[in-house]
């Protein structure tokens, strides 16, 4: 019984934590609740990363039960190594952030913790639904207690910044709803049944028109939450408003919902589309990387300028899954890990910095590393981190989109790879004058050192950033599969056109198999 | 696989471990027992592999040793692999005897500071990642210690942090070397992309096949390559870094921004040879920018006061005979003088490290004067340097650099234009050099009283390095001695095997020029460089008051060459000013403006229709059920025609 449904609980017990916090005595009681739940949800997810076989492709754990029969709707949960590797880092970061709101958050104390915790549903949710009225459900479950965060624990300009991120969500999901529904009616017009089953929808064959649109309404809503240059305006604000716990998870976590989404939905079922659109993908993708760099660089404001990295980092991962080769989207899918552990420690670091100043423009820092040891060096792995210092987490994600968007094209590689330069220009520039410098502000002159609590947190993370630098195989053997069966599905619809060169074909399909360690058939479902 | 190989750079970085994780809690003496301790085993352990790879026919001296495999991602395949062959192991000798000598100055040097403990644990790190570099078996592991070493000379530079100059030139430093790791990406690339490997020894077996000789590939992927090498040695144009890294503390200048890091470019030109000789452009390119570098770094390095920037300035000016090397495919003889210029340079590093250190941390020169009554063990061994950089027969710089000048002119890649720029910049070394020697050693004492008391040689823990250096600028030349004198050039056959590959592809491999042209070259050198010399004694130590006539009547040019060329505000103005202000019109007015503008003119847009279709609802049942009918009678209308043509919503879809 557990453990042939184990996903549904990891995926509503953060909830039923939530339901459960009016019973907490007090705000203590709901902080011990919370974290209780969210690492108990943390450890299920580790026992699934050891329980998954690698080296296949095929949806894991799968629960699928009938919900609204007549509609077709089906309750249908299952894994595969993107998902899990998502998921992993989704209840780890929640678990880190929920710590490190444990001195921060003294208002409404339940509310933020039950509302964290609705999120984690929501979010895991995302990840394992294969039935798209599930998946639409969930997706929307996000934007619920992410409205709250922001808006109820956010800064002073936080309705303008939690009303901005509503609508241009909303905006997106509406257009998805409705291309959800035309993919159902198609779906009953070509097999007679009705079904919003995500993995039969591969299946179809939907005409080159409408096929461009439901792309084009699907991805809108995936590039705004990605954000997609220039969809992006939205993320700075409700970066600079959110509590610290709210920009690790929207960072973390809610940004790659829309890559997941290209990766699930867009490319697999919309392939020629795809196809049609990966120039203009990349050619924003690219704009993005460039232009996040550039606008990052002349931030005032510490968090608004790892949000405008964050633009830049998403660039690389929409490049990387439109490169449309194995290099480039097995990166991509690590460097959806990879901002995530980086771009979240880097809003812990933040977070940590506004607790004792209660500010976070850069001019009013400088020095700090005279009277924060310890801080500053957790603040330099960080940043070397995100600016892909061979060895670290980031070096492994850029180098392998980069190679894969050179492969593919190699104007796409080398304007990439300025984003190289310029990571280093706006990260260094930051750090040197947050820690290095005079210690000449009076009031920074008595601040404490990181607590116990602080290093906790952000160890762990650090020890992350090492370990995918070091040994990032442990992370592509669970990559490769279902990377290389989307890929499939691509290139099944490709194979008339010419869009590929000959040598993707010859030269990557035998190789991915065979390194896969599974036969061609473990990637061609059932 | 050998097991002694890891411990190369594993003991530094467990050198650098110990002191990082225990920074602040272990005594000094614990901290460099254990940062000069682990150099120690380590050069222990290259003595021994180099006994090791000796022992070997010459043809097969090559250690391999794989750990595992470090990431796969479809046919992209890269390994943990060590290479050690006798190119890797001249370096690794090079940066764990200098280094050792380097940790164990420091000791005296930086006794005093409170970041003592930090210091070595970087400077550990900086060997390890430094050892990675050179005995990495492919590219990508390569790359690792390349930045590394970038990592810690950022770090090192900015070592005293609390110094707005130090903080910036050690981020300047980094962005700089990130411009030429971008060449580096782009080149590995491209051999990827061709080779489909990034293994040396697989890439160089393919690359005759995998390239077409003077192809565009090639061309594309050694130039990428050759700006990776500029950037870490500091060639035109990226070569504004290195002055600026004078901010570290003395023994980091002496260790990587002379010795060691800066040189790995040349090492990278040499590793990577044979993709070099197969593009002849790229050749001529790296013979022009090494030749150019060199000359210009040298005339920059004539008029500089502070004892530390002329230095510098002579680095990027031997790097840049190093590359003039390489371009002329004398790769040998560019590796020959990167050993000969590690100990020399070093050595002067160091030397002005201790009238630094005497002179209670003033570096301008003017102040100076005098000083080798105060400091003879620091005098002597400065001159036995400064002899080696001129070029006196008999030092090692002389050998290394007579080779250089001689295959500049002779070989088939080479051109008597390279020769004469060659020789005006090894006249304008000697001239700078001993002005440095005449203003810092002699004359005047121009230092105030407090500073004159306090003058004093150096510990013994500074000075013995000291003494062992100078020794090797010495004899280190001995090894490569030229064919003409008769005797056997042992480092050309050393590194033999290491090139065999490359000479083969060099078309013919003749050499221009007799026995007798040699030997007149060389003595024209050696004459005109005593000339040079005897020069700055004039200027600088008999008729002091002569250099001030000259330079007031050549006050134009001195202010160019004291100014840099203005290199440094060029750059400001026309790259980095722009660059600042376009991102600041990106934010506030395509961010803000222009997409803001339009999505909440959009928002307005609703909120303003909405404010118009209110009125449509008036409250008044007669209005809406009119609505109504019309509704009604449109979609009876549309299913009407629809029902007519046969469509329905999902035959539309399914057509």
């Amino acid at each position: 019984m557990f453990e042939s449904q184990i996903l549904s609980w990891l995926v509503f017990l953060p909830v039923l934590g939530a339901l459960a916090m009016p019973l907490a005595r007090n705000d203590k009681g709901a902080k011990i609740l919370a974290l209780a739940v969210s690492g108990l949800t943390m450890l299920i997810s580790f026992w699934l990363w050891v329980a998954f076989i690698d080296g296949s492709s095929r949806m894991q754990f799968e629960i699928n039960l009938p919900w609204a029969t007549d509609l077709g709707i089906r309750y249908h949960l299952g894994l595969d190594g993107l998902s899990l590797v998502l998921i992993v880092m989704t209840t780890a970061l929640s678990f880190l952030a929920i710590l490190s709101s444990w001195n921060t958050i003294k208002d409404s104390v339940k509310g933020f913790y039950a509302s964290l915790l609705i999120l984690l549903t929501g979010m895991i949710g995302v990840f394992v639904s294969l039935d798209l009225f599930l998946f639409y459900v969930f997706w929307e479950v996000m934007l619920i207690p992410m409205y709250f965060l922001i808006g109820i624990w956010g800064g002073p300009r936080r309705i303008y910044a939690s009303i901005k991120f509503v609508l241009f969500t909303m905006f997106g999901s509406l257009l998805m709803l409705v291309a959800l529904l035309y993919l159902y009616f198609e779906y009953h017009a070509q097999t007679g049944v009705y079904s919003f089953d995500l993995l039969s929808m591969y299946d179809l064959n939907i005409a080159p028109g409408p096929q461009g649109l439901l792309f084009l309404a699907f991805g809108l809503a995936f590039a705004i939450k990605v954000p997609i240059w220039p969809l992006h305006t939205w993320l700075p604000d409700a970066h600079v408003q959110a509590p610290t716990a709210g920009s690790v998870i929207l960072a973390g976590v809610l940004l790659k919902m829309g890559a997941y989404g290209f990766l699930r939905i867009c490319l697999p079922i919309f392939p020629e589309a795809s196809l049609d659109y990966a120039p203009l993908m990349i050619t924003l993708a690219i704009i993005g990387i460039i232009y996040g760099a550039l606008v990052a660089m002349v931030q005032k404001d510490v968090k608004s300028l790892v949000a405008f990295s964050s633009v830049s980092h998403l660039g690389f991962v929409m490049l990387g899954i439109f490169a449309f080769n194995l290099e480039g989207m097995e990166g991509s899918v690590l460097q959806m890990v990879n901002h995530g552990i980086s771009t979240g420690a880097l809003f812990l670091i933040v977070g940590m910095l506004y607790e004792r100043r209660h500010t976070r423009m850069i001019s009013e820092f400088g020095g700090l590393a005279k009277v924060m040891p310890v801080f500053a060096t957790a603040f330099m792995i960080i940043t070397l981190s995100s600016i892909g210092l061979p060895l670290t987490n980031g070096f492994v994600g850029e180098f392998m989109i980069l190679l894969g968007a050179f492969k593919a094209n190699w104007v796409y590689g080398a304007l990439a790879t300025t984003g190289v330069v310029l990571a280093a220009v706006y990260m260094l520039w930051m750090f040197q004058r947050v820690i290095w410098g005079k210690l000449d502000n009076e009031e920074n002159k008595k601040l404490l050192d990181l607590t116990t609590l602080e290093k906790a947190v952000l160890l762990p993370l650090i020890v992350v950033i090492f370990w995918i630098g070091l040994a990032p195989n442990a992370m592509f053997e669970k990559i490769e599969p279902p990377v290389a069966r989307i890929l499939m599905e691509v290139k099944r619809a490709d194979n008339a056109r010419e869009y590929f060169g000959e040598e993707m074909f010859e030269e990557q399909t035998p190789g991915t198999l065979s390194s896969g360690g599974a036969s061609a058939e473990n990637f061609v479902r059932e | 696989m050998n097991t002694l190989l890891p411990i190369i750079p594993l003991a530094p970085l467990a050198g650098f471990l110990v002191n990082f994780v225990f920074a602040g809690k272990l005594s000094k003496r614990t901290v460099s027992l254990v940062a000069c301790g682990s150099v120690f085993v380590l050069l222990a352990i290259s003595i021994k592999l180099f006994f090791d790879l000796l022992s070997l026919p010459a043809d097969e001296r090559v250690i391999k040793d794989v750990w595992f495999n470090w990431m796969s991602v479809g046919s992209f395949s890269v390994d943990f692999s060590f290479l050690l062959d006798p190119l890797s192991a001249i370096m690794v000798l090079v940066v764990s005897g200098v280094g050792l000598l380097i940790h164990i100055y420091s000791i005296g040097y930086m006794s005093n500071d409170p970041g003592y403990g930090r210091y070595f644990s970087y400077l550990n790190l900086f060997t390890f990642s430094m050892l990675t570099l050179v005995l990495a078996g492919n590219f990508l592991l390569m790359f690792v210690g390349w930045e590394g070493v970038g990592l810690c000379s950022y770090l090192l530079i900015g070592f005293w942090f609390e110094r707005q100059s130090a903080s910036d030139a050690g981020k300047k430093a980094f962005i700089v070397n990130r411009i030429g790791d971008f060449g580096m990406l782009l080149g590995m690339f491209i051999i990827f992309w061709a080779v489909g490997s990034l293994d040396f020894q697989t890439v160089f077996a393919k690359a005759p096949v995998a390239f077409a000789a003077g192809g565009g590939l090639i061309t594309a992927a050694t130039l990428m390559l050759f700006l990776g090498a500029a950037g870490k040695s500091a060639q035109i144009p990226l070569y504004v870094w290195l002055p600026d890294a004078m901010e570290g503390p003395t023994p980091v200048s002496a260790l990587i921004h002379a010795a060691t890091m800066v040189t790995a470019g040349v090492y990278l030109l040499a590793r990577t040879s044979i993709l070099f000789v197969m593009a002849p452009t790229t050749m001529l390119v790296v013979a022009i920018v090494g030749c150019a570098t060199a000359f210009f770094a040298a005339t920059i390095g004539l008029f500089q006061n502070d004892i530390k920037r002329v230095l510098a300035y002579s680095t990027i000016s031997q790097l840049g005979y190093m590359f003039m090397a390489c371009g002329v495919a004398a790769f040998g003889a560019g590796i020959f003088h990167l050993m000969t210029h590690a100990f020399f340079k070093a050595l002067l590093f160091l030397g002005a490290g201790s009238v630094i250190h005497a002179m209670s941390n003033e570096q301008d020169m003017r102040k100076m004067g005098g000083l080798k009554k105060y400091l003879p063990t620091t005098y002597l061994t400065f001159i036995v340097a400064t002899l080696a950089i001129s070029g006196i027969p008999g030092m090692s710089g002389f050998f290394s650099k007579d080779e250089i000048l001689w295959k500049s002119f002779s070989s088939e890649y080479g051109h008597p234009i390279f020769w004469v720029v060659g020789l005006i910049t090894a006249l304008l070394t000697a001239f700078y050099m001993f002005r440095l020697v005449y203003m810092t050693f002699f004359g005047k004492e121009r230092m105030d009283e407090k500073t004159k008391s306090h003058l004093h040689e150096s510990p013994r823990v500074m000075t013995v390095p000291l003494v062992i250096l100078a020794v090797l600028s010495v004899i280190g030349g001995w090894i490569g001695i030229p064919h003409i004198f008769g005797a056997t050039n042992y480092f050309e056959l050393w590194l033999a095997p290491v090139f065999a590959q490359t000479e083969g592809l060099i078309s013919s491999g003749a050499v221009h020029g007799a026995v007798s042209t040699e030997w007149t070259l060389m003595i024209t050198a050696v004459v005109l460089i005593v000339g040079s010399i005897l020069l700055a004694r004039h200027y600088f130590l008999k008729h002091p008051e002569s250099a001030e006539k000259a330079k007031e009547s050549f006050a134009g040019l001195h202010r160019l060459l004291y100014g840099k060329y203005f290199i440094d505000e060029l750059y400001q103005k026309f790259i980095i000013r722009p660059i600042h202000v376009f991102s600041l019109a990106l934010w506030k007015i395509v961010d803000v403006v222009i997409i803001d503008g339009l999505i909440n003119g959009g928002a307005y847009l609703v909120g303003g229709v909405s404010k118009v279709l209110r009125l449509v609802q008036t409250g008044r049942l007669t209005s809406y059920a009119t609505a109504f009918t019309i509704g009604v009678l449109i979609l009876a209308g549309a299913a009407l025609i629809a029902y007519v043509s046969g469509t329905s919503l999902t035959s539309l879809g399914q057509r």
